[in-house]
């Protein structure tokens, strides 16, 4: 395999790194924002948002 | 200068020059702040969206969301190409010149340090999936019989499922255990949702890998070999990515906590 094939990156790839990944910082002089409750927040918001457009063609294996 | 600053990366200073059309979040040019042998990359960002609580009400916004980390990975996929950025997590807003300086003071000697064990390095990410096998979309054939009939193929299907599990997260486990051996560090992400990532199967391993640049076809390759060995499985990858996964002690230690790691 010599080429490394780019595609768009997917918003979830990207997600996992943005929202989970990078440094934190917290303190008084940053407006706080990067917490986990944020993360869930965001992504409960996704997969409702994903869910109207985009129904799951499988059903669960478990 | 009004505005607030959004923050996409420390590093180190760069000789080479970004791309002059690069804008970044809000729109807005990346510029640089300098702090001792650090600089700070930032866009000002107007108060309007940015302040805490507009910022908090657009990141339930899907599109804003989207729209934010891919503007903000441009500036980081900009920064990849001149130096080894330091990766911010997604909205990370400072108040003022004189806010971001004195976090930069206070964690200087961390950035440094990461900065050196990051430098020349990047991160690939690796996916596994259990394939969706036709049965699972298809109706199944015929209505069952009678109940004893019925619950012979409930029996059938939930052993056919454990084992197909079983093996899943066996592969996956050996997977993981091999490019952890390979790469100079790793990280599980949580497996991602069906519903959030569209994809086909259920994925079992959601994994990051620290490589340094120059061992990445090789770590490509190693990747691109196991892709066969198991039926039923699809691996993916992507990357390279600045390292985001690899900030150090002070990102999420939920990360390492995962199923998917469950490898001999």
């Amino acid at each position: 395999m010599t080429v490394i094939e780019r595609r768009e990156v997917a918003l979830v790839d990207l997600l996992d790194r943005l929202l989970a990944g990078g440094v934190v910082i917290t303190g008084d002089i940053t407006l706080r924002i990067a917490d986990v409750d944020l993360v869930r927040i965001d992504l409960n918001a996704l997969i409702s948002s994903v869910n109207d457009n985009v129904p799951s063609p499988f059903g669960e294996l478990t | 200068m009004s505005g607030l600053r959004y923050v996409y990366a420390v590093c180190r200073p760069f000789r080479s020059a970004l791309q002059s059309q690069l804008t970044g979040v809000a729109g807005q040019p990346p510029r640089q702040l300098t702090h001792h042998g650090l600089i700070a990359v930032y866009s000002v960002v107007p108060e309007r969206d940015f302040a805490e609580e507009p910022l908090r009400a657009h990141l339930e916004d899907l599109n804003w969301l989207a729209e934010t980390a891919r503007a903000h990975q441009g500036v980081i996929d900009a920064l990849t190409v001149v130096t080894t950025p330091l990766p911010l997590r997604l909205a990370t807003v400072f108040r003022d010149d004189s806010a971001l300086r004195t976090m930069m003071e206070s964690r200087e000697e961390y950035f440094l340090r990461t900065l050196d064990r990051l430098e020349g390095r990047v991160e690939w990410g690796v996916k596994v999936y259990v394939e969706p096998r036709p049965e699972d979309t298809e109706a199944p054939a015929g209505k069952p019989e009678s109940g004893r009939d019925y619950l012979r193929r409930r029996r059938l299907s939930a052993r056919d499922h454990e084992y197909i599990w079983q093996e899943a997260t066996e592969f996956a486990g050996r997977l993981h255990a091999t490019l952890s051996s390979y790469a100079e560090d790793s990280r599980l992400h949580n497996p991602q949702s069906r519903a959030l990532s569209g994809a086909a199967g259920q994925n079992v391993l959601n994994a990051a890998y620290l490589v340094p640049r120059g061992d990445s076809e090789e770590f490509v390759e190693l990747v691109d070999r196991t892709k066969d060995e198991a039926p039923g499985m699809r691996v993916e990858l992507t990357g390279p990515w600045a390292a985001y996964s690899f900030t150090g002690e002070e990102t999420n230690e939920e990360t390492d906590e995962e199923t998917g790691d469950e490898g001999p």
